[in-house]
């Protein structure tokens, strides 16, 4: 079975700033990856290359939905594209809907995923009424999952925290994807938060079967979460394996505490 | 002060604003979307007028119920005044997306000049009149002094349009991307969203509701030129900002004020002085309320 995902030499170039540069990188199905690095590295650049944000200016990110065991191209496809394809991701700040309800941030998800159009909303035919109807049960049932149900019709701006950080994953999730991208989903969230976190995710991978490739920048969630790792820094891999070996691996020690002096 | 007249102004503000309304939904929404002053969009308004002339016209000699030829030249109004709408955004706009926005901003004041005289050419400078189609109705005889039927006409069919509206933006699926994409654009794609759909789909519905406020305020002057695009673009536009540019319900109060604001300043002042009211108006509530009665106040990201 080919990796769901699979880039081979990422390059991306800002100008004269090569944030990404020749980056390898492969996830196979039911996997939780993280992908780590100090600041400026050019993790969250990866991301958008992957998520067609950003065109990279070189290499292939291929992709095999489980589903339908095809291989395929995507970079220079179009964000909405990608998705529909069957990858969703988050950002490392909020960016929610944020004047719209908690469900219909979710409901938003389902987008590439319904199928009536202009017409049948103005013509309420029994096909469109069903599928908003299952629509909104889809919804409400993704909510559940992420126990964000008590807030279904609160504004997203208006919740806490950690309650809108878990509304980005379940907006996500309403999307279907095989392959969730979840950049630092545990910023600013207190120990407690992450904990939970943790098991979310875990959850999300065992009973949902999203595959799972995350960033992030807290080291025990890093180390308790994933299976494999990849470390990168100045936009180059740096070291890649299971989380042992990346603990003890000097180069990584060295790119997050600086080189040690030999007097 | 004598009270019939003070209604009939009244009800002649809430005309002219709901015509303002009609347009300045599609300023306030384009621009909610993809932060372009699309100052084409009153041309699309007259362009709506001249459509159901022009069939009307053609339509007279068939014998039909004016009623009826009213209602066919309205619809044709409309979907052509859609098509002009698309087309412009395909054309002047879209290879523009990522340009600055000054750039698509000149190129809406370039796509308004060239449909102007496209159409003077066409159609000459001359006023055409546009002929009365719509039979007095008789419940509104007791009240004729103050109200006639396009009046009543025009306030019923921006109360449906405005009804209808609210409810495609706040409930179907297309009002739902509409509304993600006008708050983030990057966001929406990676929920699925076809931006590029959504924004044709804004500029078809603005131009449908500009069209039938074209066609409406037709029938109620009863008479036409290619210039009455421009002086109505503007002021719904002035309405739209008055009202916080971007938002919906901003654009329709800000209408009805300036209708109203317009309508009470020549009736009680002087008609001479009609354009004055709407941008002194203007400039005191950008004074004291820079975004607008409705709008929000603009947050600089750091």
């Amino acid at each position: 079975m080919a990796p769901i995902l699979d880039v081979k030499k990422l390059r991306m170039d800002f100008g004269g700033l090569r944030a990404v540069n020749d980056v390898d990188l492969y996830i196979n199905e039911g996997e939780i990856v993280a992908l780590i690095g100090p600041n400026g590295a050019g993790k969250t650049t990866f991301f958008n290359c992957i998520t067609g944000v950003t065109k990279p200016t070189a290499g292939d990110v291929m992709i095999t939905p489980p589903s339908s065991g095809k291989t395929e191209r995507i970079n220079g496809l179009k964000p909405n594209t990608i998705t529909e394809r069957g990858l969703a991701r988050t950002f490392q700040n909020i960016r929610l809907f944020q004047n719209m309800t908690v469900l219909e941030n979710v409901m938003i998800g389902r987008h590439p995923r319904m199928k009536a159009g202009v017409l049948g909303a103005i013509l309420r035919d029994p096909r469109t009424k069903a599928e908003e109807k299952q629509v909104i049960e889809d919804s409400y049932e993704i909510l559940k999952k992420l126990n964000l149900e008590m807030f279904v019709n609160e504004l997203a701006k208006n919740l806490p925290y950690g309650a809108q950080r878990r509304l980005e994953i379940a907006r996500a999730m309403a999307t279907e994807p095989f392959l969730l991208l979840l950049d630092e989903p545990a910023a600013g969230m207190n120990p407690q938060e992450t904990r939970e976190l943790d098991d979310t995710i875990v959850r999300i991978r065992d009973t949902e079967g999203i595959t799972i490739l995350l960033i992030e920048h807290d080291m025990s969630l890093v180390m308790s979460l994933s299976e494999r790792i990849y470390v990168v820094d100045y936009g180059k891999l740096i070291a890649t394996g299971v989380p042992e070996d990346i603990k003890s691996n000097p180069e990584v020690i060295k790119a997050y505490l600086g080189e040690e002096i030999n007097a | 002060m004598n009270s019939t007249y003070f209604i009939e102004l009244f009800l002649g503000g809430l005309t002219r604003g709901s015509i303002y309304a009609l347009i300045a939904l599609g300023y306030t929404m384009v621009y909610g979307i993809i932060q372009l002053i699309n100052f084409a969009h009153g041309e699309i308004y007259m362009i709506g007028a001249f459509t159901a002339l022009i069939v009307s016209g053609a339509l007279a000699f068939t014998g039909l119920d004016p009623v009826l030829i009213f209602l066919i030249a309205a619809v044709v109004a409309v979907v052509w005044s859609a098509s002009y709408g698309i087309t412009m955004e395909k054309i002047a706009y879209k290879p523009l997306r990522k340009a600055p926005r000054l750039s698509a901003l000149i190129s809406a004041i370039g796509m308004s000049m060239f449909l102007q005289n496209y159409v003077l050419l066409a159609q000459t400078s001359d006023f055409q009149p546009f002929p009365e189609l719509i039979p007095d109705l008789a419940f509104l005889d007791p009240v004729s002094n103050i109200m006639n039927t396009t009046q009543f006409i025009i306030l019923v069919t921006t109360a449906v349009v405005m009804i209808l509206f609210t409810l495609l933006i706040r409930y179907t699926r297309i009002g739902k991307a509409m509304r993600a994409t006008a708050q983030d654009k990057i966001m929406a794609q990676l929920v699925g969203i076809n931006v590029n759909r959504v924004i044709m789909f804004t500029f078809l519905i603005g131009s449908s509701t500009a069209a039938i406020g074209g066609v409406l305020i037709s029938s109620h002057v009863g008479q036409i030129n290619f210039y009455i695009g421009f002086i109505a673009g503007i002021k719904a536009f002035v309405a739209a900002v008055l009202g916080g540019i971007g938002s919906i319900p901003g654009a329709v109060l800000g209408s009805f004020v300036l209708g109203l604001t317009e309508s009470f300043g020549t009736g009680y002042i002087s008609s001479d002085y009609e354009d004055v009211f709407a941008f002194a108006f203007l400039i005191i509530i950008l004074i004291f309320r820079p975004s607008g009665l409705l709008g929000k106040p603009t947050k600089k990201k750091v």
